[in-house]
């Protein structure tokens, strides 16, 4: 801690001779405290969301399926017009093959809310059955401005309460300048933006109550923060990405309580608490709820779809899995893996949970699923890359990394909703607003701050030192760079179709199992250096 | 010593600035598929003019309504242009198959040229603060770069004037530092650019005339001829080629359109407003009262006026009245710039010309607010006075361009950039005046930044106005009195830029 204090004297010092007055270029955002400064890179960010949103969305002009888009709006048409019971439930009027309804209820009552708020200024962008592939400028507008609207309500306020508890949690440590940086690096990275208001999804309002249920439960607010994840994993399922990191900290804190029983007993009824009240037009019945459960797994689908940069995808390239094995099979092949990689970071959660070991097993089991779950879609990326910008000033330059890579594995996708532009002016603004002036990107790039607890870990330091070499890293950032040249301007051979979005998988999924590895180190080495670093305040 | 310091600072300013400008320019980059006003096909039909016709033709041509209107370095600008846009899409450049063509091509590479002349702007920015105090500097970028206005008018409805700035701007410098030479030249290059500028021509004259033109008859009249010279020489590069083929009169005809009516379709927030009001209530009372006062032939809504005059009462303006009452207006300023010649009053002399021409110009667009909003922003930030001023004039400014983006999908951005920039000003400026944290060298002031009950409640107004227009007023009358809401912006902007013209006129005359 001493250490990190110096390096920013130096820096102070260093800023002083060059730039004579002011040490820091931000002063005057940051220095009323970091309301002010979330309160304009939020407006910024805002305004960077609608910009992006002029864009096109997913399956713009393009029957009969269309794309993302036209699924939400189904989505409100359906749940405006008809009773909760046949939402998910296959009928002369719902036709499931058709967009058909397959996340939780939750997503359900958000489409119903937006369904009422299209419906009142545009009646016919919702109208049962007639609307099927409505696309207009009002109607595009609309939706637009619920994607906005829900970003706002819930995410950015959500931020705002993880940076404020991250703040307190880091002992009032670092400069506002660093929490300014920090908000940024959450609130305009590229990817999440991209695909809300570019592909056009709602991945603001899952994440949004990940980041509160995240922020509840480092401020010891264990209840609420298990409600929140509540909400999240029914608006989304693929929030269970983060379960076994929520599952592994709230039950490690209760064990170390008076009553562990109790704990544990509240936080269940919490928990079912919440389910009940989300699924409670299906509770009725059991069929209900078994419709419902069989539209959110939709096994038939395949183990992966597209090109993927997870296991699966990338190791089908040598082991044919989908002609090998029954889809049976494959489920329980992929729980496993699942589970087992997973593991490892919920056990360290619950023998020694920790505010900084819950984010990086946060991190892991969300890297876990993304690697190794079934079915699994680029966009999925999102989930991995929220704990990263959460740990943005922990891991400053794997951020930078590994967005890099998220952006690149869903180029493709990207490509196809003819968002490329989007795409690059976002990847240059990430780039831009990492390398602020005197902010902590640009920081850590020029001189190297290592604090205490990195030099006693050769084996990650292994890692980091092969990826961060400078060769290493030219070389990679070189190729995706001329791949990205190549898949805009070059047409693949016509024997191999997709050898482009082959190659970037494989490379995407390289860096991606390589850091799952560093992070599940790195999480491990936490606890190790803690508990000596607890052992040696017992001796004293 | 001060030498040693300024070397290692240069390259640090440069990043620094070039960062911010690059989070301008991205933001550029999003908005390339925004809504577009018909400017984009007149630029693009210009492109085509002096890409197609030999030069003799560029002035005479009328294949489309959207003849070319700028002094000649604009055609040369837009001839160079062209070669680019010809290898990207041919159409493009083509005189006939061009006209109203809208793919993708022909939009990007337009949107691309204008994000790429802003470099120019960077450059004028640049050296415009390279003498100041980082804050100041920091602050005068955000002002410039991240104008709202010129993000309205330039990457949105389409115009091309951050380049033009970028002229002015790098011209004001060289004048702040006493080359008069070199900003003399950059002025005149300006004009030949837009002829729009040439409003603070007189302030120039007087200016030079007074500052560099000093020193003896003898060696006063040798810089006048040396200074006579080069404004000549840039004068007749630009329109020598059209002197060589006879068309002086064409191209002085086609640039001054004075057939044009007083004001534009929308009005611009000016002084003829409250003219054109006082007509109309003074018809409205006198009808009132029995008389019988024949409704003026043309009207103001109805968009272009051709020669009927349109006051029902007063004496209708022709351009000499304009151009008289801005010369008057000027007067005072001309005055003391011919008293008091120096560096240190002209970015605002010639901030205040524009403005008099603004105020009261012939058929002035709402967009030549931004010629003054834009050179005060470097003289914001020199006292906690003019920091008030420019926190209300640029709000103003900007919010006078609302009508400009009309259609729904641009309302948030109009909305954010414009809250953006108040938030980011009123952070900034208070940050400068708090001077808590830092030691102010002038340690006596040490008050806070507020802008007083008079400003905030006027912008209150602007809010009231803005919900009155968007929402009460098509919620109140439907489709009827469509031009309320616009008369209204107009009005009530009108307002508070006579306010910024008589600050502006008072700073210059009582500053000692």
């Amino acid at each position: 801690m001493k250490k990190k204090g110096e390096m920013k004297k130096v820096i102070k010092v260093k800023d002083k001779v060059n730039d004579g007055q002011d040490d820091d270029p931000w002063w005057w955002l940051v220095q009323e405290g970091i309301k002010p400064s979330f309160l304009c890179i939020s407006l910024f960010a805002l305004l960077v969301r609608v910009a992006v949103g002029l864009h096109p969305y997913s399956g713009a002009g393009t029957p009969p399926k269309f794309g993302d888009y036209e699924a939400q709006r189904h989505w409100m048409e359906i749940t405006l017009n008809l009773p909760p019971k046949d939402w998910y439930r296959n009928s002369s009027v719902n036709d499931l093959s058709y967009w058909g309804l397959d996340y939780p209820p939750l997503t359900a009552y958000q489409s119903y809310v937006h369904g009422v708020f299209l419906k009142t200024f545009d009646p016919d962008s919702v109208a049962l059955f007639t609307s099927r592939g409505y696309e207009s400028y009002l109607g595009k507008l609309l939706m637009r401005w619920t994607v906005l609207s829900s970003d706002v309500l819930i995410f950015f306020p959500a931020v705002l309460y993880f940076v404020l508890v991250y703040r307190s949690m880091r002992f009032g440590m670092g400069q506002n300048s660093d929490a300014a940086w920090h908000i940024a690096m959450i609130l305009l990275n590229p990817c999440l933006i991209l695909i809300d208001h570019g592909h056009f999804q709602y991945n603001c309002i899952s994440l949004g109550l990940t980041i509160a249920a995240i922020a509840a439960a480092l401020s010891q607010k264990d209840l609420v923060a298990s409600v929140l994840y509540c909400l999240a994993l029914n608006h989304k399922q693929m929030s269970a990405y983060f379960a076994p990191a929520f599952f592994g900290y709230l039950l490690g804190k209760c064990l170390r309580k008076k009553n562990p029983l109790l704990e544990v007993t509240k936080l269940g009824l919490m928990v079912i608490g919440t389910f009940a009240v989300v699924w409670w037009p299906y509770l009725q019945s059991k069929d209900a709820v078994l419709a419902v459960l069989s539209r959110l797994a939709p096994f038939e689908r395949g183990i992966y779809e597209d090109y993927v940069a997870n296991f699966w995808c990338t190791s089908s390239v040598l082991v044919k899995w989908k002609k090998l094995y029954s889809t049976q099979s494959l489920r329980i092949f992929s729980l496993a893996a699942t589970l087992i990689t997973c593991l490892p970071s919920m056990v360290q959660q619950i023998l020694a949970p920790s505010s900084k070991g819950f984010l990086y097993a946060l991190l892991n089991s969300s890297f876990s699923f993304y690697l190794f779950s079934f079915q699994v879609h680029e966009k999925s990326i999102l989930l991995p890359l929220l704990p990263l910008t959460l740990l943005a000033l922990e891991e400053s330059r794997l951020i930078l990394w590994l967005t890099h890579f998220g952006m690149f594995s869903m180029f493709p996708l990207l490509h196809r909703d003819k968002l490329v532009l989007a795409y690059m002016a976002l990847y240059a603004l990430f780039i831009l607003v990492y390398f602020a002036p005197c902010g902590p990107g640009g920081r850590c790039h020029g001189t190297k701050t290592l604090d205490n607890t990195q030099k006693t870990k050769r084996g990650v330091d292994f890692i980091t030192s092969i990826t961060f070499h400078p060769l290493v890293m030219g070389f990679l950032g070189l190729c995706s760079l001329i791949l990205h040249v190549i898949y805009l301007t070059m047409h693949p051979p016509n024997k191999y179709p997709f050898l482009f979005e082959a190659v970037i998988m494989l490379i995407c999924f390289s860096q991606f199992v390589l850091f799952t590895f560093y992070f599940n180190s790195k999480q491990w080495m936490l606890s190790k250096h803690l508990t000596s670093k607890d052992k040696q305040k017992k001796l004293i | 010593m001060m030498e040693m310091q300024e070397s290692p600072r240069t390259p640090l300013v440069a990043a620094q600035l070039s960062w911010v400008f690059g989070i301008a320019t991205i933001v550029k980059l999003l908005l390339i598929p925004s809504y577009h006003s018909t400017d984009l096909e007149v630029h693009r039909h210009w492109l085509a003019i002096t890409h197609s016709l030999p030069l003799s033709q560029w002035y005479t041509d009328e294949t489309s309504e959207w003849t070319l209107d700028y002094p000649p370095f604009f055609a040369y600008l837009e001839r160079f242009l062209s070669m680019f846009a010809h290898l990207i899409d041919p159409q493009i450049v083509h005189l006939h198959h061009g006209l109203n063509y809208k793919a993708n091509s022909a939009i990007y590479f337009q949107r691309m040229s204008v994000i790429v002349s802003d470099l120019f702007l960077l450059y004028g920015v640049y050296r415009s603060t390279l003498a100041l105090a980082s804050l100041k500097r920091n602050l005068i970028w955000l002002l410039v770069i991240w104008s709202p206005g010129l993000l309205i008018v330039d990457h949105l409805h389409f115009q091309y004037n951050g380049f033009l700035f970028g002229w002015l701007l790098l011209s004001l410098s060289f004048l702040a530092q006493g080359r008069d030479v070199m900003g003399g030249f950059l002025f005149a290059v300006l004009l030949c650019f837009k002829h729009l500028f040439a409003v603070a021509a007189p302030v120039y004259f007087v200016y030079l005339l007074r500052h560099y033109c000093r020193g003896g008859l003898v060696r006063g009249f040798a810089r006048l001829s040396v200074m006579g010279a080069i404004v000549v020489a840039v004068f007749a590069a630009a329109y020598g080629p059209f002197v060589y083929h006879g068309q002086i009169q064409q191209v002085i005809r086609r640039m001054f359109p004075f057939g044009r009516g007083l004001c534009h379709a929308y009005w611009a927030p000016n002084f003829w407003v409250f003219y054109i009001m006082l007509d109309k209530g003074i018809a409205f009372l006198l009808r009132k009262f029995g008389f019988n006062i024949p409704a003026p032939v043309a009207s103001f809504t109805g968009g272009l006026v051709g020669d009927a005059s349109p006051f029902a009462i007063l004496p209708r303006v022709t351009p000499l009245t304009t151009f008289i009452m801005v010369l008057l207006a000027l007067s005072p300023c001309l005055f003391r710039t011919w008293k008091d010649p120096g560096p240190r009053l002209i970015v605002r002399s010639v901030a205040y010309a524009y403005t008099c021409g603004f105020l009261f110009g012939w058929h002035v667009h709402e967009k030549a607010s931004l010629h003054f909003s834009i050179p005060l922003a470097i003289v914001a930030v020199e006292s906690l006075e003019d920091a008030k001023h420019y926190f209300l004039l640029s709000i103003v400014s900007c919010y006078s361009l609302f009508p400009l983006l009309y259609e729904a999908q641009e309302y948030p951005i109009k909305v954010l950039l414009l809250l953006l920039h108040t938030i980011l000003m009123w952070f900034s400026f208070s940050a400068q005046y708090s001077g808590s944290l830092r030691g102010d060298k002038k340690g006596g002031e040490k008050q806070g930044f507020e802008v007083g009950w008079v400003t905030t409640s006027y912008l209150i107004g602007v809010v009231v106005v803005e919900i009155w227009g968007q929402f009460l007023h098509p919620y109140l009358f439907g489709d009827k009195l469509p031009f309320v809401p616009l008369m209204l912006i107009s009005m009530y902007c009108a307002i508070g830029i006579l306010y910024s013209w008589i600050w502006q006129l008072k700073s210059i005359l009582i500053s000692s």
